[in-house]
């Protein structure tokens, strides 16, 4: 790893811009850690889901009486036990809590049903014993019948989730060259390794309850569980269980409504805990998408006109579907300059699995459409994959196809020439260890049957949320007695914010130790650990409250020891005042003193599209170039990705190691989705529900990563820094589908590029 | 313990065979040329040493099975007792001609590779009967597997081959996984390529030859489509597997 | 059916050199749920339960193997190694020391896995090459670091063990 500019101008430990140590280290490594999935209460009850074998079915009948009747079985919950609301939903309340007799199922895996009992396998046999009777109708699973309306309307609220278009400059225009495609990208699972697990504990006195949970967003739980629950949400308390993951699967509700209706019909404290297979069916994926796309250039290369339509599967229930189209259609462009554009977008209901969240939102597969495109341009006219990007980069100032300006810093020519200096890797040896080939140990190749190609994918993503949703993050600041201590009810799902926080305080306050309270809803929302939004938005928090417990303590301070209040500072762990040269330790400082204060960061306000697609909805931008280099098996189709070459525009370096390993991570998984990852839906029924069959890049499959970053201080955020946690995972897609295409000159339009649609 | 976890079985007596000390033994018999291995040996002390050196292809094979930790506790018996298509060892077996031991309340009974596996995870155990071992022989020649998946490790086979090729007898034998209902022996395209009188010692071989067998390799699979691949995909890859192992087989 | 019912199996389990006695079991269950639900040690993760994933990797009579495989009744009279009996009295071993300094952990729930699969790697093979170790760690999946900063914590420990 290389950066553009020393990142460190401190060198105490733990503060900002050093290689601090997680808090949560050390019970990680040791096994102590306390996951979801390790909560336990005493008399303590296992609860279980029985979901729908059909993917649109009406319920006729559920008997549970069976089930009942086994020895160990608690209690059991359906619809008509949901005391309030009986939907919930991020944007939309349209998913029922639990299907209900004379209503419909929508998709394979909706909940109907769940028990609680006193052994997983007494759960187990008692979903085996309940019997529901279904009246099978005929699933909607071609997303295009509800475009054209041919489909049955499947939910009161309609077929369609959005529909909106961009229509910018001159449609007249065409171009010299035009290059189209029409690009396929697959079902992506977020595949947390934490599985989704939550223990609820009944208040004695009936009221209300504690739920522990690994979540994204515990106060948007809260808000929809209390709906369902009809408990005013001070009755509720959400506490954080450690996250094993996230990567947008955790923003919706899952198991949260089940887990309390069980704990509060039985009086007892009930965990439920999904399994693999569960979970694929318990959490929303990433939206399978088909867009078309045409470019027209001039014959130098400049991208005069783009035209798309776009198509997203959002599937049964609304999720994030509406805000992940938007996200789509407005990166349409791509990190291009482009005046004039035609885009069209959809996103609807189908009887499929639902679709929302996933690292990437919507960006992903609006980029592997344009980087496709960039390829084919790249040909069309001649011109290098680098030259024909260079020729087009965005720079700030410009103005993108909503009409809004880029006022982030912009550094996409400086991304993309950072990676292009970035050394090739070495050849593929004739005498390569088996394990460095394609098809590895299977031993199908040896170095003679591979050929290596190289790809471009550039990419620029938009980060925090969108569309005037007023997007802000809470953190208190206490200071006792020199002791700081921050309480946030930001998730850490692994990303570090926890650490991160500790960093802030260090730095501002000019303390070594920094307390963190429970991560819970006894302090206001932090918004949720998505969009790449919480070093900034949570950051920003964090920042403004210990500057304001800075403030205090200034004031103290000056009267104590009668400094210059006005020309105080904090120098490493002293307060300094600058005139008379004098320097307080902040422990001195401190002593007997008591400082309390929240603050709330809300980043500047967006604006809704309009009919044409016309606004600023976007808050900020980062941008991210990336290289591959690919070995592939041309006859089997098999491929082994070598080396990702990469330089990300990260704003100010917090953490180096932290940024090191969003980017590998982001990488593994932007990896996956161009050669093996894809939930495979047919008939509305998922095919491959594990492990075994749902195939995660292992170490084998993990590129060399050789990575710049760039950091250049972004001066809309609170700390100077990007998101860095969504842009490596996007980018990195097409470039490894444009390596392939490069070795076997083959149009591969779709990811994941399966082995036959290399080879047959 | 998947079929526990995950499918509902639920075991009501167990017995454990981890002190049954000829089950996690192999030998080699030197006047015989053959290697006995007991049904619990795990894959991972196939992968090296003295076994892999005189059944380099079950070496190949059990590389390739699971993960690490599985190649650990997994053995010939489980992939024999499952009986799946895609076991991976199983190719290996059926290209070998090996026997297998079975012991049973009835006393035991040898069963040769070609009586043993009946269909998708059939098999001729009888009631009460497992595993006790396997015996291959150990051949005169070269011998190799190969298996396509669409990762870099830990993956279930697409398609698998074994193919051996015994210099004494003058025979090729190839074995087939992931592409039928059972490991699938292909006598026709071993019928052919010992026509050709391409096995002679010395006999140089022809890329011509090496696809044309591939081709009738591939012809007497039976594959299916289903959510891990394509028929087509899998009748390519065992021709392709074919051709690149007879050529190995001959380099 | 309840707990009862399933099952009354008695056994003891030799877990990080001591013995824990197991009671009114159900024959059914795998190690990985006794190990974590009856004898308190929740460091080995579920995350597949089909030996898929590695988070539930122990060392078992000097073999790492998946708990969740594991018959917990069969593993009577084995040597059971676990996370939670790395480290002498609660300190850091030199390879949970490396995970931190190289940032090889986020979420964490892979990291008792691994912790176990690289502790019997390099007690098998104290230098590994690049390509062993990938291999050898192959059956551990991690979804958030790209595998990065574990195979630089990996390398660091064998470099400073090489040094002394």
């Amino acid at each position: 790893m290389t950066t553009t500019h020393p990142t460190n101008t401190s060198t105490r430990a733990g503060t900002l811009g050093t290689n601090a140590y997680r808090p949560d280290g050390v019970a990680k490594v040791q096994g102590g850690f306390a996951f979801s999935s390790d909560m336990w209460s005493e008399n303590m009850l296992w609860g279980a889901t029985l979901r729908s074998p059909h993917p649109y079915a009406k319920i006729i009948s559920i008997d549970d009486s069976a089930a009942l009747a086994i020895d160990g079985v608690e209690c059991v919950v359906t619809a008509q036990d949901v005391p309030g609301n009986p939907y919930y939903g991020l944007i939309m309340s349209d998913q029922p809590v639990f299907a209900a007799i004379g209503d419909t199922v929508r998709y394979c895996g909706e909940p109907i049903a769940a028990v609680a009992a006193d052994h997983p396998e007494t759960c187990k046999r008692a979903l085996a014993a309940i019997k529901v009777v279904y009246e099978i109708l005929t699933p909607v699973t071609n997303p295009q019948d509800c475009v054209s309306g041919i489909a049955p309307q499947i939910h009161p609220q309609g077929n369609v989730y959005r529909h909106q278009r961009i229509i910018t400059g001159d449609q007249s225009i065409v171009g010299d060259v035009i290059v189209e495609g029409t690009y396929e990208i697959g079902m992506q699972d977020q595949a947390f390794l934490g599985l989704e697990s939550a223990l609820a504990i009944p208040d004695s006195g009936g009221e209300g309850l504690e739920l522990y949970v690994a979540t994204q967003w515990l106060h948007e739980d809260r808000k929809q569980i209390a709906a369902c629950l009809n408990i005013p949400e001070d009755k509720i308390r959400l506490v954080l269980g450690g996250v094993g993951g996230a990567f947008g699967a955790r923003e919706d509700i899952s198991l949260q409504v089940h887990t309390c209706l069980l704990a509060l019909k039985s009086g007892r404290p009930v965990r439920i805990s999904y399994g693999r297979e569960e979970s694929f069916y318990g959490h929303v994926h990433r939206h399978p998408a088909t867009i078309w796309m045409r470019h027209h250039a001039d014959r130098n290369g400049k991208i005069l006109k783009i035209e798309s339509t776009m198509l997203f599967d959002g599937g049964a229930y609304c999720s994030t579907s509406p805000a992940v189209l938007i996200n789509a259609i407005t990166h349409t462009q791509g990190p291009y300059k482009c005046d004039t554009a035609s885009v069209e977008g959809w996103a609807v209901r189908t009887n499929n699995p639902p679709c929302g969240a996933m690292r990437g939102f919507g960006v992903v597969q609006a980029c592997f459409a344009h980087e496709s495109q960039m390829e084919k341009l790249s040909v069309a006219l001649g011109l290098s994959p680098v030259e024909i990007r260079l020729r087009n980069v965005m720079e700030t100032g410009d103005r993108l196809i909503t009409g809004q300006i880029m006022d982030s810093v912009a550094p996409v020519e400086q991304c993309i020439r950072e990676t292009d200096a970035i050394a090739m890797p070495e050849p593929l040896l004739p005498n390569a260890d088996i394990r460095q080939i394609p098809g590895g140990t299977g031993l199908t190749a040896q170095p003679g049957n591979i050929v290596r190609g190289v790809g471009w994918g550039v990419s620029m993503k938009n980060l925090m949320y969108s569309e005037g949703f007023d997007d802000y993050s809470t953190a208190r600041c206490r200071m006792t007695d020199g002791v700081v201590s921050l309480k946030f009810a930001t998730s850490e799902v692994g990303q570090g914010f926890t650490m991160l926080a500790q960093q802030i305080a260090r730095t501002i306050l000019g303390v070594n130790e920094v307390l963190l309270d429970t991560i819970d809803t006894q302090v206001g929302s932090a918004g949720s650990t998505s969009a790449s939004r919480q070093t900034w938005m949570s950051g920003g928090a964090v920042k403004a409250a210990c500057e304001k417990v800075l403030e205090d303590l200034f004031d103290h301070a000056a009267l104590t020891f009668e400094l210059s209040r006005d020309h105080v500072r904090i120098e490493e762990t002293d307060i300094v005042d600058i005139l008379s040269g004098r320097r307080i330790a902040v422990s001195e400082a401190s002593k007997g003193v008591n400082l309390d204060r929240t603050e709330e960061y809300h980043h500047p306000p967006t604006e809704d599209l309009d009919e044409n697609g016309q606004g600023n909805c976007h808050v900020a931008f980062a941008f991210v170039a990336h290289r591959a280099v690919v070995d592939v098996d041309v006859e089997l189709g098999l491929v082994k990705v070598v080396q990702i070459a990469t330089a990300q525009d990260v704003g100010r370096i917090l953490n180096p190691i932290s940024v090191q390993g969003q980017v590998e991570g982001g990488i593994a998984q932007g990896l996956g989705l161009a050669v093996m990852e894809e939930i495979i839906v047919k008939d509305g029924k998922v095919r491959n529900p594990s492990f075994t069959d749902y195939l995660l890049p292992t170490f084998l499959d993990a590129p060399l990563v050789e990575m710049v970053l760039i950091e250049e201080f972004e001066p809309k955020s609170p700390l100077g820094a990007k998101g860095v946690g969504e842009p490596p995972c996007i980018s990195v897609t097409p470039a490894i589908a444009n390596a392939i295409r490069n070795a076997t000159g083959r149009e591969l339009p779709r990811v994941p590029i399966r082995p036959y649609d290399i080879c047959l | 313990m998947v079929e526990v976890n995950l499918h509902g079985r639920q075991p009501q007596t167990v017995i454990s065979l981890r002190h049954v000390e000829e089950l996690h033994e192999w030998s080699y018999r030197q006047t015989q040329q053959t290697v006995t291995i007991g049904s619990a040996v795990p894959y991972s002390v196939m992968e090296t040493g003295k076994i892999a050196e005189l059944v380099p292809a079950l070496a190949q094979a059990a590389r390739t099975v699971g993960s690490p930790q599985i190649r650990a506790a997994g053995t010939l018996g489980g992939n024999l007792g499952t009986c799946s298509p895609a076991g991976d060892s199983l190719p290996v077996l059926s290209a070998l001609n090996a026997v297998i031991h079975l012991i049973g309340p009835q006393g035991t009974r040898d069963v040769a590779w070609g009586e043993f596996m009946l269909g998708v995870k059939k098999n001729a155990l009888g009631s009460g009967e497992f595993v006790h071992s396997i015996t291959v022989p150990v051949i005169q020649g070269w011998q190799g597997y190969a298996k396509v998946g669409t990762r870099n490790a830990m993956v279930i086979a697409t398609a698998s081959a074994c193919l051996v090729r015994d210099t004494e007898e003058g025979l090729i034998s190839i074995a087939l996984g992931s592409v039928g209902p059972t490991i699938i022996r292909c006598s026709q395209a071993e019928k052919w390529l010992r026509k050709t009188n391409s096995l002679r010692a010395g006999a140089q071989i022809n890329a011509d030859l090496a696809v044309e067998f591939g081709r009738r390799v591939s012809d007497e699979a039976t594959p299916i489509d289903d959510h891990r691949s394509t028929a087509a995909y899998r009748r390519h890859c065992v021709a392709i597997l074919a051709q690149r192992l007879l050529v190995r087989s001959l380099a | 059916m309840s707990a009862q019912e399933l099952g009354n199996e008695i056994y003891t389990l030799r877990v990080n050199g001591q013995s824990h006695p197991v009671q009114d079991a159900w024959i059914g269950e795998s190690l990985l749920y006794v190990l974590r639900e009856r004898l308190g040690l929740p460091g080995a993760k579920g995350a597949c339960e089909q030996g898929e994933c590695g988070s539930c990797t122990v060392v078992m009579d000097s073999q790492a193997v998946c708990s969740c495989l594991v018959m917990a009744a069969a593993a009577v009279d084995t040597e059971i190694l676990t996370v939670e009996g790395l480290g002498e009295n609660g300190s850091l071993t030199d390879i949970q020391q490396a995970f931190l300094a190289a940032g090889g952990v986020q979420c964490g729930f892979c990291t008792p896995g691994f912790i176990v699969a690289v502790h019997h790697l390099l007690d098998s093979n104290p230098e590994p090459s690049e390509d062993q170790i990938r291999e050898s760690l192959s059956g551990n999946i991690c979804r958030c670091t790209g595998y990065g900063r574990i195979l630089e914590a990996v390398k660091i420990v064998i470099s400073k063990r090489d040094a002394s």
